[in-house]
């Protein structure tokens, strides 16, 4: 029996699959796509169009690297603003031109930082939440690895939002969770637990539509089999979603957030004011 | 802190006459330090006298993953907060001008956003766009309330979303960003009014300050993610103080409640579903 933080480790692996693994698999006659057209190309975030299947697409991920080298070089996947305005583009692209969009989720978390801070990382990722909420294609998002707090929602609003089964999706890191709450990051495996971010989890919590299998000890071990699973699982998505008139999937996306919650119904208060 | 006789103030720790201190809006006249409001204190500083009504008042956080300590962590701050939750929402009238508006309450759990706070906004912007009303928010947050792990997060999208709802209503949001404002209440609906006032030297940013000092692991730039920082980076409309948030609000909602060609607005309003 696998420990939270066993998956956490899993959806961290350095030999797991990357979203450009993901695309070249998914995805044929693929032409990346680059830049913002504001500030610059963000290396954290990749995307292009191509034919998944025999359908023409916008797919677009968080980029972790394959070296040390790399991985410094895109932040860890950890986007800047130019990297959330870079996605929007992209997606926008789309919408204009009738094509479902397809994201892959794998990130610590939007990157933390001067410059990500002074470009405006809150309002990009805000923007992306409103624009992706409107957008008039599909789109099916899909969490490869790490889904890590608003760095991953930004590019995580869909119609169809899937786990591959030793991913994680937080609204904290377990070891940021551990050092607020016990003030020891040491802590990180009880955080693991408490925060529910595997896939299971979230599938019970109704904030998933369902989770990819990963065959034998997990995608790092067996990556084309589990990409199979995902293209089976993403196709299926799409040929439920692409028959749907855009007003009718604006409204069950926005349906979808909205339902997204738990709370109860209490006395109030009056008189206060 | 605001019911004795002195007041100190935490920046210069001049020591004020409490008399004085509410007669400049807590606004520390020796080093213009802006003392956190509560929501009554808001209330009384924005809104014509008398003129606040609750809304969706009655809603109560529950504890849906069962997180250690939330339990005991919102009874507390329950009774501390006389019975509201981190945001307060009503109707209200602000220079005779009907709006909704919403008062975050940063000493109700660092006015973090769990599903009740989500589910509270979504609410009021859905209240402003079927009422043709438009809305106010006085914003702080300390982000997402991480004892609600995922559910937390999905509020961000769901509220980001309820924006548009108002915006198809052809309504504004108005935000005033206070201290502090940060995580993802600032890269969700914070970050997405059609007018953005911060208040005179509250932070605002989408990462905490130590946490973006631990990643760069230097010194980071005097006044980084003040109001006036972000106004110069191009993230904010104004910087108001404290005493001119009022007579700013209301010009900004009189000239956004006349319509100047009304036989010209451009798209046809969507139906709400
Ligand atoms: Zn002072």
């Amino acid at each position: 029996m696998k420990t939270a933080m066993d998956i956490v480790r899993l959806a961290r692996h350095s030999k797991r699959p990357t979203s450009r693994d993901f695309i070249e698999f998914l995805v044929h006659d693929f032409v990346e796509l680059h830049g913002d057209r504001r500030f610059a190309d963000d290396p954290a975030i990749i995307g292009g169009i191509g034919f998944f299947e025999s359908i023409p697409v916008t797919i677009l991920g968080h980029q972790k690297g394959r070296s040390v080298q790399d991985n410094i070089r895109r932040h860890f996947g950890m986007a800047h603003p130019e990297g959330y305005r870079k996605a929007l583009r992209l997606m926008r692209q789309a919408e204009r031109f009738g094509r479902p969009v397809i994201t892959l989720i794998d990130t610590p978390g939007a990157y933390p930082g001067v410059g990500a801070e002074e470009r405006g990382q809150a309002e990009a990722i805000a923007t992306n939440l409103y624009e992706m909420s409107g957008l008039r294609v599909p789109i099916v998002a899909l969490v490869t690895g790490e889904g890590g707090s608003g760095g991953a929602l930004g590019i995580g609003v869909a119609d169809r939002i899937y786990m591959l089964a030793n991913a994680i999706y937080s609204v904290i890191s377990p070891e940021g969770c551990a050092s607020i709450l016990w003030k020891d990051s040491g802590k990180a495996p009880a955080a693991a637990e408490a925060l529910r971010l595997r896939a299971v989890d979230l599938l019970k919590l109704g904030v998933i539509d369902g989770i990819v299998a990963e065959p034998g000890e997990g995608a790092h071990e067996r990556p084309g089999e589990t990409m199979v699973q995902a293209r089976k699982t993403i196709a299926a998505a799409l040929k439920e979603l692409l028959v749907v008139d855009a007003e009718t999937l604006m409204q069950r996306r926005y349906a979808k957030f909205r339902a997204m919650g738990v709370y109860a119904h209490g006395d109030g208060f009056d008189g206060l004011f | 802190m605001l019911n004795r006789l002195f007041v100190q103030c935490p920046q210069c720790q001049t020591t004020h006459f409490i008399s004085f201190f509410k007669g400049a809006h807590y606004v520390c006249s020796r080093c213009g330090h802006h003392s956190r409001l509560d929501p009554p204190h808001w209330i009384r500083q924005l809104c014509d006298r008398g003129t606040f009504r609750p809304l969706f008042a009655n809603l109560k956080s529950l504890d849906p993953l069962e997180f250690p300590q939330y339990r005991q962590k919102l009874e507390a701050a329950t009774q501390a907060a006389s019975g509201w939750e981190a945001v307060v929402t009503g109707s209200a009238e602000i220079g005779g001008m009907a709006l909704a508006l919403a008062i975050m309450d940063p000493g109700f759990i660092m006015a973090s956003m769990g599903s009740v706070v989500g589910e509270k906004i979504a609410r009021l912007l859905e209240h402003g766009a079927d009422r043709r009303l438009p809305v106010v928010m006085v914003i702080s947050s300390g982000g997402a309330r991480m004892q609600e792990g995922i559910l937390s997060l999905m509020q961000m999208a769901k509220t980001a979303a309820a924006v548009r709802r108002l915006h198809e209503r052809r309504q504004p949001l108005i935000t005033i960003l206070t201290d502090p404002t940060t995580g993802g209440v600032t890269a969700s609906f914070a970050m997405l009014g059609d007018v953005s006032i911060g208040e005179t030297g509250a932070l605002i940013g989408f990462a905490g300050p130590r946490v973006i000092q631990q990643t760069i692991g230097q010194k980071l730039p005097p006044g980084f993610q003040t109001a006036d920082f972000l106004l110069e980076k191009g993230m904010l409309d104004i910087v108001v103080p404290r005493k001119h948030l009022k007579s700013t609000l209301v010009r900004v909602l009189k000239i956004h409640r006349t319509r100047p060609f009304p036989q010209r607005m451009p798209a046809k309003e969507k139906p709400l579903s």
